[in-house]
C-alpha cells in the first residue's frame, strides 16, 4: 500500500505538468472556438471557416505537408534499411550524423537554409561561377518543402531505423531457406515487420508538417498562406483574434486526428507494430 | 540396397578473416539416414550447416545436391529447408500462416495450403494451434511449429541447427524421440547440429564429430562410442581414462606398468599408442585380486551409479561402479580385454589428462557456451 502511494507520488510531477501545459490549453482552445469577442457563447467562428479561402490554405497546407512526408519516406526507408544492415559501430555513427541536425535550434536551421537558397545565396553563388543561373528558389513551394524536409527527415528515419535494428537476420534467412528470393523477402518479412515504424514515422513528419509556420514564411516569403502562418496571424499580427485562431487550431487538431486513424487502422491490417 | 547420396561436400574450406573455420571438410548425406554433426563450440559443425543450407559459401570445395555442384545456388533454390536454433519464426503470422509460408511463396492453391498445413501440424502435435499467435507458444510449441514450417515444403534434407538447446532437459528427451519418429514416418534425411553427445549418440544413424574444422570421426554412434579414432573423440564422447601405451604386440599392450591383454591388432611392435578405458567398463575387485590397485580419491553418488576416482601410480582413474567404495580406501581394478581400446596416437594425445582437475559443473560450464557468436 505505502509502494503505492510512492509510485503515485512519483507520478505527480508529470500529472501536473500535463494538467497545466496539455489539458488547460486543450480546454481553452475549446472555450475561445465556441465564444465571441463578447465571451457569449456563439458558432460564428466555426460557420466563418467556410467563407473566405480557408479551404484552400487548408488543402494548400495538407497537400504540402504529404509531399514532404512521402519525400521524407521515399528516402528515409531505403537509408534506414541500410543503416540497420550495417555494422554496429558504422550504424551508430550513421544514427548520430542523422541526430545531429536535431541538437541544432530550428529556427537556425531555417535561417540557414534561406542564405542557401536565397537569389544572391550559396548555390546561386556557386552556379554564377560555373556560368549558369541564378534560378530563383526561395519564396517557392518548392523551398517550403526542402526546409520540411530537412527539418523532419530525423523523426522518419529514426522509427523506421529502430524497427529495421529489431528484425532478427534470421528471419530474413529463414524467408529465403522457404524459397523467398531477395524480392519476396522484402515484400513479405522486411515490409511487414517495419511497416511499424513507417507509420510513426509518418505521424511525426506529417503533423509539424502540416502545422508549421515558421518554414513556410521563411523559405515561403509569404508568397502563400499555410494553415499554421494563417493560425499565427490570428495570435500574435495585427488582426489579433483569439477566438477565430482557436477555431482554426481545432480544425487543424481534429483532421490530424482523422489522419492518425486512417494512418493506424492502416498499420492494423499489416501489423499491430505500431509506436504511436 | 545402396542408398543415394543427397548431399556430398568435397574437401571444403571456409574461413572468417583470419581464423579457419573449415578444414577440408568431406561429408556425404544419403537418403532417409540421421546424420549429427557433433562438437564443442566453434568447431565448424553450424558453419558446415549453413554450407549445405547456401548461407555461407565455402573458400574452396564443392557442395554437391544430388550429384550437381550447387556451391552457386541461392538458399531460395534449394531442396533443404532449416530449422533454425532459435526457432525463427515470423512474429507477425500466426502458426497457420508461418507454416503455410513455404507454400504461398511457392503459390499454391488455398485448398493444398489448408490441408498440407493440417497434415503437417498432426505430424508435430500442434492441432488446434492454427490461430494462436506464435509469441504465446512455449519454446517446445514454437520449435514444433519450426519444424512443421519447414517440413510442408517437402525437403530433401532437414537441416536442424541445436533445435532443442533452449528446452529443458525433460522436453528435451520427449523431443528427442518426437524428432526421431517425424523422421521415420516422413523418411527425410536429417542433418542435425549438437554439442550434446548424449542427444548425437541416441538418436543418429552417423554421428560426425568435429573439432577445429576438421573431423575427426565418422560413424555409428556405437563405433563412435566403442573404437574412438583418437583421444580427442575419446574424450568428447561419454567419460574416458585415456593412458599412455605401448603395443608390446599384437593383442597385448603395456599401460599402467603391466602388460593387458587386448583385442587390438595391426601395430608395430613397440609402437607408442593410447589406451582408452571407460569408466563402466572398470570392474572393482579386492586388492589381492585386483590387476592393478590403488586408492580412492572421491566418490560421487550419481543416481544409478557411483563416479569413482583412484589414483593408480599416480593417474588418476576413473571408474563407474554400483558398489559403494568410501574415499581412502585401496582397491584393486580388473579390465576385461575387450575393455582396452588402442588408438594410434595423434596430435591430441598428450591433451587430455587424468581426472586430477575433474569437476561436473566446469564440464557443464563449457558445453553450455554454444558457438553464439558467429555471424
Amino acid at each position: 500500500m505505502k509502494r503505492g502511494i510512492l509510485q503515485r507520488a512519483a507520478a505527480a510531477p508529470h500529472v501536473v505538468w500535463s494538467a497545466l501545459f496539455i489539458i488547460a490549453p486543450l480546454i481553452f482552445v475549446l472555450y475561445y472556438t465556441f465564444t465571441g469577442q463578447d465571451g457569449s457563447f456563439s458558432l460564428d467562428n466555426i460557420t466563418r471557416l467556410g467563407k473566405g479561402n480557408y479551404l484552400m490554405i487548408f488543402v494548400n497546407s495538407l497537400c504540402m505537408a504529404l509531399i514532404a512526408t512521402v519525400i521524407c519516406f521515399v528516402i528515409a526507408y531505403p537509408a534506414a534499411y541500410i543503416f540497420s544492415r550495417m555494422k554496429k559501430k558504422s550504424q551508430k555513427l550513421c544514427i548520430l550524423l542523422i541526430m545531429l541536425p536535431l541538437w541544432m535550434n530550428f529556427l537556425i536551421t531555417t535561417y540557414s537554409w534561406m542564405t542557401i537558397l536565397e537569389d544572391t545565396g550559396v548555390i546561386n553563388t556557386l552556379l554564377g561561377l560555373v556560368g549558369l543561373g541564378p534560378v530563383h528558389m526561395i519564396n517557392t513551394p518548392g523551398a517550403v518543402i526542402t526546409g520540411m524536409v530537412f527539418c523532419f527527415l530525423p523523426y522518419m528515419i529514426l522509427p523506421i531505423y529502430s524497427v529495421m535494428a529489431g528484425i532478427d537476420p534470421k528471419l530474413l534467412e529463414a524467408a529465403a531457406d522457404l524459397g523467398c528470393s531477395p524480392v519476396q523477402i522484402f515484400m513479405k518479412v522486411v515490409w511487414p515487420l517495419s511497416v511499424g515504424g513507417v507509420i510513426s514515422g509518418v505521424t511525426m513528419v506529417f503533423v509539424p508538417s502540416v502545422s508549421t509556420f515558421y518554414i513556410s514564411q521563411k523559405l515561403g516569403g509569404g508568397t502563400f498562406q499555410l494553415i499554421g502562418d494563417t493560425i499565427e496571424s490570428y495570435f500574435t499580427g495585427t488582426a489579433v483574434n483569439y477566438h477565430f485562431g482557436a477555431a482554426l487550431s481545432l480544425i487543424l487538431m481534429v483532421l490530424i486526428l482523422i489522419s492518425m486513424a486512417v494512418m493506424n487502422r492502416f498499420g492494423d491490417d499489416e501489423q499491430g507494430g505500431a509506436l504511436i | 540396397m545402396e542408398k543415394n547420396t543427397v548431399v556430398r561436400l568435397s574437401r571444403i574450406c571456409k574461413s572468417f578473416g583470419s581464423e579457419n573455420v573449415l578444414n577440408n571438410i568431406d561429408l556425404e548425406i544419403k537418403d532417409d539416414q540421421f546424420v549429427t554433426l557433433l562438437g564443442p563450440s566453434g568447431c565448424g559443425k553450424t558453419t558446415t550447416l549453413r554450407i549445405i543450407a547456401g548461407f555461407e559459401t565455402p573458400d574452396s570445395g564443392e557442395v554437391y545436391f544430388d550429384g550437381k555442384v550447387i556451391n552457386d545456388i541461392p538458399p531460395y533454390r534449394r531442396s533443404v529447408n532449416t530449422v533454425f536454433q532459435k526457432y525463427a519464426l515470423f512474429p507477425n503470422l500466426n502458426v497457420y500462416e508461418n507454416v503455410a509460408f513455404g507454400l504461398r511463396v511457392k503459390k499454391a492453391s488455398d485448398r493444398e495450403i489448408s490441408e498440407k498445413v493440417r497434415e503437417m501440424l498432426r505430424l508435430v502435435n500442434l492441432q488446434g494451434f492454427e490461430k494462436r499467435d506464435v509469441s504465446t507458444l512455449s519454446g517446445g510449441q514454437q520449435q514444433r511449429v519450426a519444424i512443421a514450417r519447414a517440413l510442408i515444403m517437402q525437403p530433401r534434407v532437414l537441416l536442424l541447427d541445436e533445435p532443442l538447446g533452449a528446452l529443458d532437459l525433460k522436453l528435451r528427451k520427449d523431443m528427442q524421440i518426437e524428432l526421431k519418429n517425424i523422421r521415420k514416418k516422413t523418411g527425410i534425411s536429417f542433418v542435425y547440429v549438437t554439442h550434446d553427445q548424449e542427444e548425437a549418440l541416441s538418436m543418429s544413424d552417423t554421428v560426425v564429430v568435429m573439432n577445429d574444422g576438421v573431423i575427426q570421426q565418422i560413424g555409428a554412434p556405437i563405433d563412435i562410442y566403442n573404437e574412438p579414432a583418437n583421444a580427442y573423440v575419446a574424450d568428447f564422447i561419454g567419460e574416458s581414462n585415456i593412458l599412455d601405451g605401448v603395443m608390446e604386440r599384437d593383442l597385448q599392450v603395456r599401460f599402467a606398468g603391466r602388460s593387458f591383454e587386448c583385442v587390438d591388432r595391426g601395430f608395430m611392435t613397440d609402437e607408442p599408442v593410447d589406451v582408452v578405458v571407460r569408466p563402466e567398463d572398470v570392474d572393482v575387485v579386492a586388492p589381492e585380486k585386483g590387476m592393478l590397485t590403488g586408492t580412492v580419491t572421491e566418490v560421487t553418488f550419481m543416481g544409478v551409479h557411483y563416479e569413482v576416482i583412484v589414483e593408480i601410480r599416480g593417474f588418476k582413474w576413473m571408474i563407474q561402479t554400483t558398489d559403494y567404495v568410501s574415499p581412502g580406501q585401496f582397491i584393486g581394478i580388473f579390465i576385461e580385454p575387450d575393455a582396452i581400446h588402442v588408438m594410434k596416437k595423434s596430435e591430441y594425445s598428450d591433451m587430455f589428462g587424468d581426472y586430477s582437475s575433474y569437476s561436473n559443473e566446469l564440464d557443464q560450464l563449457s558445453e553450455n557456451t554454444e558457438e553464439e557468436g558467429r555471424e
